[in-house]
């Protein structure tokens, strides 16, 4: 059945129709109605789950990490500041292999003070070992979340579920709900391997020595490294699983089939632009209306951020004469992150593209579709203007 | 920049329900068929009584662009003291349409150039039972009366959902007392 409701609301309603377990979270705008959405679930008893309210964000984490290790399914969600007070239990988190899953209504970063939407607070994330996966609408937003239990489950590791604060948490569209018992069909219950259970006492997440060591058996147990190396491993698995796990998702539901990224008009396209999130939907428009006039451009959304899908987004931007990459987050001190890591990915390819970079709507900037409109015409007309440094769009500078 | 697509710009006070009134006209508008339909509340800070505004874009066709309206087709006024307020008609295409929740005739309200669509929601709503002050649902009425966009019928069944628990039989009539008493001009 559709219903018109917040993005926040298609969240929580993932989180319920997935049977969380255990909700640990701390209030922050513009995630809190999520929270408050799967509260009101707990209490009216459509969620069958513990609801612990807690004082901070790091505290969330805690409850989650604490949670998981006892085998239950658990969610969290925050954004911006509230994100970055959890970081040192989001390392620990993905270090224990605990499989949580979070959203992110992404929000810009303090200081200055911003409550407003851009992708800085989860992009600043990228290197600590979760799984990272964007929303481009509603739709997205419940259905990710499904399968991001899944996913989690399935390979022992976090699972960050990113869309655009207020732009889609606090927007309101059409979203068809999954019936529950096909994602009781779809999800299997969470039955870890290990779990804290006081019948059967163990210790996780000991000391491990720079080097391999016995064991309380006798047998050789890995090191720190190996730990590492294991989650890198199964990080880079974790794409084909995930494209595994959306494909059955599309047999269930009739959804999917884009794990990696979205294509749009870009069969015989020689410019391709790239964004994340809601952005590469305004793109679309902004398409259109350059077909219009004759010029061969498609737009890619960009739908899992980590672990990067190299092999995906070569296929989708290799062949093209000019790749442009629009993002609302920075590596500061160098260039937008997602732009770093596309020219990286097409690298070893003998043809590469030329690639732009563009920043904007940092703090909730208002993008207009008409400076989208004249970014990309000039990247398509003068494709040879444009150097390392990105761009800035929409920029009131007054000096 | 899309032609199919019809904005509409809500005013009313924080706490007087225009999210609610818009959130309800796009249900309608979905079950009338417009596959596109997307109401993005200005993003920020709201008091209670101080103006707020909330867009709504409806199309046959999914949209993609999210960003606030600023030509809007038509603008629905909650609170006629708005207007000494907040220039409702900022940005209004040429014939376009305001519909007005106001206490006097209709051609006590000017605004050149455009159409005018004016009903006495609040008191209208107190006839059919609901307290002093509640409008959200009564606007409807007029918007139905005046764009045509969307059947009454289906809009007071959306009334009744959104409603449930809270008066739905009362709001809903409230809807259909201002559909029949709605003015339009210009």
């Amino acid at each position: 059945m559709h219903i018109i409701e917040s993005g926040n609301v298609a969240a929580a309603t993932g989180v319920k129709l997935a049977r969380a377990q255990v909700i640990a979270a701390y209030p922050i705008t513009p995630q809190t109605p999520l929270t408050e959405k799967l509260s009101e679930f707990v209490e009216s008893g459509q969620l069958q789950a513990q609801y612990i309210p807690v004082e901070s964000e790091h505290s969330a984490m805690a409850v989650c990490i604490a949670a998981t290790s006892a085998g239950a399914r658990s969610f969290t969600a925050t954004s911006a500041n509230g994100l970055l007070y959890m970081n040192e239990q989001l390392h620990w988190a993905v270090g224990a292999r605990l499989p949580i899953v979070m959203c992110v209504a992404n929000r810009g970063v303090g200081a200055p003070w911003t409550v407003w939407n851009d992708q800085q607070d989860t992009i600043a994330q990228r290197d600590v070992g979760w799984i990272q996966l964007y929303a481009n609408d509603h739709q997205q937003i419940i259905d990710t979340v499904i399968k991001a239990f899944k996913l989690a489950q399935t390979v022992s590791i976090p699972v960050m579920v990113c869309y655009d604060g207020y732009l889609l948490s606090h927007t309101y569209m059409p979203f068809e709900q999954p019936a529950q018992e096909l994602v009781d069909g779809f999800l299997p219950s969470f039955a870890p391997r290990h779990f804290l259970d006081p019948n059967n006492p163990g210790n996780f997440n000991t000391v491990t020595l720079p080097d391999i060591r016995p064991g309380v058996d006798g047998t050789m147990m890995p090191g720190y490294i190996e730990i590492r190396h294991n989650l890198q491993r199964d990080l880079r698995a974790a794409i084909d699983v995930y494209g595994d796990i959306d494909r059955d998702f599309a047999r269930t539901f009739g959804r999917g089939g884009c794990p990696f990224v979205e294509q749009y008009r870009c069969d015989d396209a020689e410019f391709v632009a790239v964004a994340i999130g809601s952005l590469s939907y305004q793109l679309r428009d902004v398409i259109d209306i350059l077909r219009e006039s004759g010029m061969r451009i498609g737009v890619v959304g960009v739908q899992m951020y980590r672990p990067f899908p190299s092999q995906a987004i070569v296929e989708a931007l290799s062949g093209r004469k000019c790749v442009v990459v629009f993002e609302k987050a920075l590596s500061y001190g160098n260039q937008g992150a997602l732009y770093a890591d596309i020219k990286a990915a097409l690298y070893p390819i003998g043809q590469r593209p030329q690639v732009h970079n563009y920043i904007l709507g940092l703090g909730g900037r208002e993008i207009k579709t008409a400076q989208l409109l004249d970014a990309l015409t000039l990247s398509c007309t003068a494709p040879d203007s444009f150097g390392d440094e990105p761009r800035w769009i929409g920029l009131k500078l007054q000096e | 920049m899309r032609k199919d697509i019809i904005e509409i710009r809500w005013h009313g006070r924080g706490g007087q329900g225009a999210i609610t009134a818009a959130k309800i006209v796009a249900n309608g508008a979905f079950v009338t068929g417009f596959k596109g339909v997307v109401m993005a509340p200005t993003f920020g800070t709201e008091r209670r009584g101080a103006p707020v505004l909330t867009s709504l874009k409806i199309a046959k066709e999914k949209i993609y662009d999210l960003s606030p309206i600023t030509t809007p087709d038509m603008v629905v006024v909650l609170d006629h003291t708005l207007l000494d307020e907040v220039d409702v008609v900022a940005g209004l295409k040429e014939g376009g349409l305001v519909i007005l929740n106001g206490p006097r005739p209709l051609s006590s309200y000017s605004f050149p150039g455009m159409r005018v669509a004016v009903a006495d929601v609040t008191s209208q709503a107190v006839s059919a039972g609901l307290p002093p002050g509640i409008v959200n649902s009564g606007i409807i009425g007029a918007f139905a009366k005046a764009t045509g966009l969307v059947d009454i019928d289906v809009l007071v069944r959306a009334i009744e959902e959104e409603f449930v628990g809270k008066k739905p039989e009362k709001n809903a009539q409230a809807a259909r007392l201002v559909y029949a008493n709605t003015a339009i001009g210009g």
